[in-house]
């Protein structure tokens, strides 16, 4: 007799924990062949403030950890993808990849986590600067994280379009709530399972799958949320970018190749983080010059 | 005017009038548009009048730039851009900026003299910290220019093309120098628009640039009013927007520009938190407080405008505040001795003028100096208010003048709760003896300058810029030249 197999539901992913939608209402994205491939939450309004809460409140703890214990981190979800390598791969075919494809997709998407563990500890040494003011003051400037950053997942990948805007974001000590592509959401969901088993603290990464048009203007006008990240929005951008002003959240699009290993680096990084300034005296009262 | 409601307190004495002399410098009685290196009538055939703020007295006309003006510059800037600019070598481009930057100190006394006129700002200010360090920009990133691939590791990065600037009337010569010098460093052309009650440095710069020989349509001064800076903004032509001003104003640029491509930088406004600790060396705290809210009559977008000082010394601190606001000296700004000059303009005066009736009508309790105001011109008197609650108008409205709210507060995380608590981050002050909570204070507040035990210090290096909607992009430093550039691809 075969075996009836477990199929998974498909929930979403709100300070590390993984409720349904508020509104109960769900989508049912379909493959090439137009064969349903799971149902998934068609996420609300609610849903995305649910989430953005989660993210601030993760905040604080998250942004002062030590650049050093992100990094350990961030290395910790590389190890917890690369052991569920082989369910990703069946995940992405389900989708429309072939195996070769989806083989290829994520292990660069490890390769990718690994890459921006590495820079936890390393960027603000190489943004930071100390200036040589006329005064007598001590004068640098250093990277600081920039507070809940909505990423827009990459519409026409499942994981490496993810993993390429989210990681550089929360490296840094930023949180981050994602929606995920609309026709693509398996893996993020999948993924977020991998985060939450990975000491990501809950809240650090939000999760949303639905209906892009409904949820990314929440997103994008939320007064709590900081920068917005996504590639090119094409009939949305103008309608976004206005949405976005409010709060004066930074916007960054980026349109890239994300299965080309060139599309990463230490400018995805920066673009999230504040730099800041800071005048420190010096004590010049004796005028003693030391000539040796 | 609010009631002055409390008695002088400290002994007053007098110095003699110290006045700079107007004699060596020029303005003429009208000033056209800068555009090709020439000057050029404006088609809208229309010109406004500056004034001088401290004797309401006409200092000149000024060409008021339409569509049409601001077109023609834009194009000079392009054709510039194409042909010239971006074919100059840096090391040419370089000398070109450090030969602006000489001729600047040269004629820096007749600029400071004419900032002071126009602009209302006592002497002391326009000489010893404008203009010197409108000057020192220019020297500063005219060095970039040759070394640009070293500011940004393992990325090459190209100019953007066309910068159009709009500029605030707080520091005006000094605001121009922090636009042009790095988008001229970093390879850009430029159309500069100043405010329009203070044109007059610009315009002065445009006659120096012109001395220099930067090549024609390089740098573009376009003069006028919101509407000018309206046609630069929703130009077509133009790759970048760099704008310092109000929050307001930085958030209409930001939709006009939504999905344009063009690149911003604001630089916006504050309601920064000066907080004094009760370790802190008071005297010179008390000075620091000074300096910070009254500095430039408090027309700085990073006013240490919200004061907070802890509880056990608040009555010691706000007692020494009151003695050393009663000894300021308001009055003629062509006065060497004047610490507080005039308010920029009679709309500025009267947007102050309302804050300070919401403060009092809110139950804060007001105390302002003790001085005469002069008969003729836009004055305001150092005001405090005590007692101010932290959801009150005034400790959460920008009102960038000589007004200051006190808050008390008994532990660090009290305060840094407190002084996060707005929407802007431009700025914060932290006054204490102790180095391990300098730099606690410091890493916690969410603003982009931090001065511990010194307030409104600027200098070329140093990157300036803002959190949340106090705009976003730095100006000054390394950061600066990220401004004006982007990635080659």
């Amino acid at each position: 007799m075969n075996r009836v197999e477990i199929l998974k539901t498909y929930k979403i992913y709100i300070g590390g924990a993984f409720p349904r939608t508020e509104s109960g209402r769900y989508y049912t994205p379909v493959n090439k062949t137009g064969e349903g491939i799971g149902n998934m939450c068609l996420s609300s309004r609610k849903d995305v403030r649910n989430a953005v809460t989660a993210a601030r409140k993760a905040f604080g703890s998250w942004s002062e950890r030590s650049a050093f214990n992100r990094g350990q981190i961030i290395y910790r979800i590389a190890e917890m993808l690369e052991g569920r390598k082989e369910q990703f791969i069946l995940e992405l075919q389900k989708q429309g990849s072939t195996k070769a494809e989806a083989e290829k997709e994520v292990i660069l998407a490890i390769d990718r986590i690994v890459y921006y563990a590495g820079w936890c500890d390393k960027y603000n040494q190489v943004l930071s600067a100390v200036n040589p003011v006329s005064s007598s003051h001590f004068n640098f400037t250093t990277c600081e994280s920039m507070g809940i950053v909505g990423v827009l997942a990459p519409q026409t990948t499942s994981l490496i379009g993810l993993v390429s805007l989210l990681i550089p974001a929360i490296c840094s000590g930023n949180t981050a709530v994602l929606i995920a592509s609309e026709k693509l959401p398996l893996c993020a969901i999948t993924f977020a399972e991998v985060l939450n088993s990975s000491d990501v603290p809950g809240g650090v990464v939000n999760i949303l799958t639905g209906n892009t048009e409904e949820l990314l203007p929440v997103l994008a006008s939320h007064m709590d949320v900081n920068a917005l990240i996504s590639e090119s929005l094409g009939s949305l951008e103008i309608e976004t970018a206005k949405a976005a002003v409010d709060n004066l959240k930074r916007k960054f699009t980026y349109n890239a190749d994300w299965s080309s290993e060139k599309s990463q680096g230490l400018y995805y990084i920066s673009d999230c983080l504040e730099l800041k300034t800071t005048w420190h005296p010096i004590e010049n009262i004796g005028g003693t010059t030391s000539s040796y | 005017m609010a009631k002055n409601t409390t008695k002088k307190q400290a002994p007053s004495w007098d110095y003699s009038p110290s006045l700079e002399s107007t004699s060596h410098i020029t303005i003429l009685p009208r000033y056209e548009l800068f555009i090709n290196n020439e000057w050029v009538k404006p088609t809208s055939k229309k010109y406004f009048k500056t004034t001088n703020p401290a004797t309401e007295e006409v200092l000149s006309e000024i060409a008021w730039a339409n569509d049409k003006d601001v077109d023609l510059a834009v194009k000079a800037a392009r054709k510039a851009y194409q042909d010239v600019w971006s074919k100059t070598t840096p090391k040419e481009r370089s000398k070109y900026i450090y030969r602006i930057a000489r001729l600047m100190q040269e004629q820096a006394r007749e600029l400071s003299v004419i900032e002071t006129l126009d602009a209302g700002k006592p002497i002391r200010e326009a000489r010893d910290i404008d203009v010197p360090l409108a000057c020192n920009h220019f020297f500063y990133y005219a060095g970039w220019a040759d070394k640009l691939e070293y500011a940004f590791p393992n990325q090459p990065m190209e100019a953007l093309g066309v910068a159009g600037q709009i500029i605030p009337w707080n520091f005006p010569l000094l605001m121009a120098a922090w636009k042009i010098a790095p988008a001229l460093a970093a390879g850009n052309t430029v159309v500069l628009k100043p405010a329009e009650t203070t044109s007059l440095t610009a315009l002065k710069l445009a006659e120096i640039i012109k001395a220099s020989g930067l090549p024609p349509g390089v740098v573009n001064i376009v003069t006028g009013h919101g509407d000018t800076g309206a046609a630069i903004v929703n130009h077509p032509d133009i790759n970048k927007i760099a704008f310092t001003g109000s929050t307001n104003v930085g958030k209409i640029i930001q939709r006009a520009i939504a999905g344009t491509g063009k690149k911003a930088t604001l630089e916006l406004g504050g309601k920064s938190a000066n907080i004094i600790f009760d370790d802190a060396p008071i005297d010179q705290a008390v000075e620091g407080i000074i300096n910070g809210i009254f500095f430039n009559q408090g027309h700085v977008c990073c006013a240490g405008s919200r004061l907070f000082v802890q509880e056990n010394i608040a009555e010691l601190v706000i007692r020494k505040l009151k003695h050393r606001m009663d000894s300021l000296y308001l009055g003629n700004p062509l006065d060497k001795n004047t610490d507080i000059g005039a308010i920029n303009s009679k709309e500025q005066l009267t947007t102050i003028e309302k804050y300070i009736k919401i403060g009092i009508a809110e139950g804060a309790e007001i105390y302002q100096s003790a001085c005469e105001l002069p008969s003729k011109g836009y004055y305001c008197r150092p005001t405090i208010f005590i007692n101010v609650a932290q959801s009150s108008t005034i400790s959460q409205e920008e009102i960038f003048g000589p007004v200051l709210s006190i808050q008390t507060f008994r532990t660090v995380d009290e305060v840094i709760q407190k002084a996060n608590n707005s929407p802007y981050g431009l700025a914060a002050g932290v006054w204490t003896d102790k180095g391990s909570r300098i730099f606690n204070l410091t890493t916690k507040l969410r603003a982009g300058v931090i001065w511990a035990n010194t307030y409104n210090k600027f200098d070329p290096t140093s990157p300036f810029g803002g959190y949340k909607e106090s705009g976003f992009g730095r100006e000054g430093g390394l950061h600066g030249l990220g401004a004006y550039l982007k990635m080659k691809v």
